[in-house]
């Protein structure tokens, strides 16, 4: 198993005729991902990716004609809070919203209606999912991954791909790889995923990347210690130098007051028996230690 | 993005919150006619407060009395040229001093884990919040504001009589519910006003009431929700702002400049992060933070390294590229470019992985000297802090 995106994945691609939408839809067919179809409304009728792939007005009916039950989000700021709501309103169940820069409140109306109708969104401003050899979801490249039991969850882009690819390097596959992303009002916290991979019987211990700003890894840390005693988890911190006050790239990287430290959560982490490492490099080595054989 | 107190003063005041009328001065002579345009018409005192986006300015000396225009005026000069913690005062606030009875503390902000506008109060005003939720957190009072509905009334009159406002409930359920539309109407992050104040004023018959207005105000503005607030955009005080940011801004850059003296450009904040700290762990010092962002194009990647060079202390550069949208080559040509430009010669270390990755690594070949290149993370951090050590000895 895996969680959130695999081979039952049927993915609608809202955005497909943009740039990053049509680019990395052929990614995601590329990395075997079954991409049923693209949104754009006034473009309905057409189709991408060399004709495999075709193009409605309306998510629902990409849902009616397609059976999608997947969408990820390829649109830009302006847009992209309609394109949550348009999805789960043709009850597509998972969403995964790529575009950044969009305004925290708006977000926060958008998570209100999403949670009202029980859906699931990931992100905004995150790079998807991927179960490796099953399917991928979002802008993380493919190559980079080995399929295995280790699941990964991240506020982080680039920093996530570093240590899969440090992971692959080393052996140790991955069950499925998250980032949840680095807005302040996000669709999934870290707690919604550690308990997806709980109920995950082939995640057999965790990797959480964190980042400065807010108390997400503090309340994970706790969740972790009451919900998973018995699961290895190994977690790193970017920002440990970043000066306070200022916004780190994120629009939820700031350290503000004596809150979101770096050091805050590398303690909370510790006391919660999960290994920090003080380099992505060294993830590998503590899940070794930690009992995690090479797949 | 921070605002000036007069800037934030003003949104409240369009809001219709009770906001005593004030006046900005950029000069001790221009400080004086408010101060005597105040005086004349009653007030006792006129208050001075420095406008400054960093905190602390009461303790700095930035905020005083005067109680006759020649005392504004020489108040005011003291204030204005002041440096508070770096930030040269350029212009003071100037309003009738208000006579306190009781101060409050409310406040709106974004609560990141329920994620909603969360409403905090204190019936102790003028206090530090922060020291006050860690010290006695019962002594504030949280309400979540609905995420489409806004502030019910009973939310705001279960605030208000939790503050101690009972007597004052139409005024205060007003600016509770006032703060919260400030905030979804202007695309704040935070909307605080400390002290809220009951204060002494004498009514039409003459004899004394009481009523609550908001005597300081702080607004930070969402930075993704600019480009749809031109008006808010124009409120930004660039006087206060290190020139490099506005340069960074203009380029479409996340930068910030920090004391070191390794140059780091890398793409995805949270690697940025990931690669000062490597940088710091190594012995070394970082010059900067610099997300180039994905999908960066070589002009791009020449600002941002043109960025990296007008400091300088900068002794040593680090390049630290994940390709997925980025594109290496994209990044190995910008580089070339600004290295065919740069009129000092600072050695820079390459790492570029992922996405055309092989094409980079061929782009840098060709380039010959000064590039050099590394394929692991902490390979290129330690040649990095290396190349600074030996150019500081």
């Amino acid at each position: 198993m895996s969680i959130l995106v695999d081979r039952s994945t049927r993915l609608v691609v809202q955005g497909i005729t943009g740039r990053e939408g049509a680019f990395h839809a052929g990614q995601m067919q590329a990395y075997g991902t079954n991409v049923v179809a693209g949104v754009t409304p006034g473009k309905g009728g057409q189709s991408a990716l060399d004709g495999s792939v075709p193009v409605f007005d309306t998510c629902a009916d990409a849902v009616r004609e397609t059976g999608a039950n997947t969408s990820v989000i390829y649109v830009p700021p302006a847009g992209a809070p309609d394109a949550i709501l348009e999805a789960v309103g043709a009850g597509i169940r998972t969403v995964f919203c790529i575009t950044e820069h969009i305004p925290a409140l708006e977000m926060m109306k958008v998570v209100a209606e999403v949670d009202r109708l029980g859906a699931r969104l990931v992100g905004p401003n995150c790079p998807g999912a991927t179960s490796p050899g099953k399917a991928k979801v979002g802008i993380i490249p493919g190559s980079i991954h080995l399929p295995g039991r280790v699941g990964l969850v991240s506020r982080s882009g680039t920093l996530t791909y570093e240590v899969v690819q440090a992971m692959t390097d080393a052996g140790i596959g991955q069950s499925t790889c998250v980032g949840i992303g680095g807005d302040p009002i996000a669709g999934s916290s870290f707690i919604d995923i550690l308990s997806l991979f709980r109920d995950d019987p082939e995640t057999e211990a965790i990797v959480l990347m964190g980042e400065i700003g807010g108390d997400a890894e503090e309340r994970a840390a706790a969740w972790k210690q009451e919900h998973l005693p018995k699961t290895p988890m190994v977690a790193f911190i970017a920002g440990r130098t970043a000066p306070p006050g200022r916004r780190m790239g994120h629009a939820g990287a700031i350290i503000s007051g004596s809150g979101g430290t770096a050091q805050s959560k590398i303690a909370a982490l510790e006391a919660a028996g999960i290994r920090v490492a003080d380099s992505p490099t060294q993830i590998p080595a503590l899940l070794r230690e930690a009992g995690v054989r090479p797949s | 993005m921070k605002l000036q107190e007069y800037h934030a003063k003003t949104l409240l005041a369009r809001a219709g919150l009770p906001v005593p009328e004030w006046a900005v001065a950029s000069s001790p002579g221009e400080a004086r006619l408010q101060a005597e345009t105040f005086l004349a018409r009653g007030a006792g005192k006129v208050v001075i407060k420095a406008q400054v986006l960093v905190g602390g300015r009461g303790k700095a000396g930035g905020v005083k009395l005067a109680a006759s225009g020649a005392e504004a005026e020489r108040v005011a000069g003291a204030i204005l040229g002041m440096d508070i913690k770096g930030i040269v005062v350029r212009r003071v606030l100037v309003a009738p001093a208000a006579e306190i009875e009781r101060e409050i503390y409310l406040a709106a902000v974004l609560d990141r884990t329920e994620r909603k506008i969360l409403l905090m109060g204190s019936a102790e005003g003028g206090v530090e919040i922060e020291t006050l939720a860690e010290e006695r957190p019962d002594a504030i009072v949280r309400i979540h504001a609905h995420p489409h509905l806004g502030l019910l009334d009973w939310q705001a009159r279960k605030l208000a009589f939790a503050l101690g406002l009972g007597d004052h409930l139409k005024a205060a359920v007003a600016i509770a519910q006032g703060l919260q539309r400030v905030m979804v109407e202007n695309d704040a992050d935070l909307v605080e006003v400390n002290p809220l104040a009951l204060v002494r004023e004498t009514g039409p018959d003459g004899t004394p009431v009481l009523t609550l207005q908001c005597l300081d105000a702080k607004v930070t503005i969402d930075d993704s929700a600019l480009s749809r607030h031109p008006g808010l955009e124009a409120m930004r005080d660039l006087d206060e702002e290190d020139p490099i940011d506005i340069e960074a801004r203009r380029l479409g850059l996340s930068f910030i400049r920090l004391e070191g003296s390794i140059g780091c450009m890398v793409n995805g904040a949270g690697l940025a992060m990931t690669t000062m700290d490597l940088v710091k762990r190594a012995g070394g010092s970082p010059a900067n933070f610099l997300d180039i962002g994905g999908g960066a194009r070589s002009e791009k990647v020449a600002n941002a390294m043109r960025l990296i060079l007008a400091e300088p202390s900068v002794k040593a550069i680090l390049v630290n590229i994940f390709g997925g949208i980025a594109r290496g080559d994209e990044v190995a040509r910008g580089l070339v470019e600004a290295r065919s430009q740069q009129t000092r010669d600072v050695p820079m270390v390459v790492r570029i992985v992922g996405t055309n990755a092989d094409l980079a690594a061929g782009i840098l070949a060709d380039a010959g000297g000064g590039i050099r290149t590394a394929q692991s993370l902490d390979e290129a951090v330690e040649m990095a802090v290396a190349i600074a050590r030996s150019a500081e000895a």
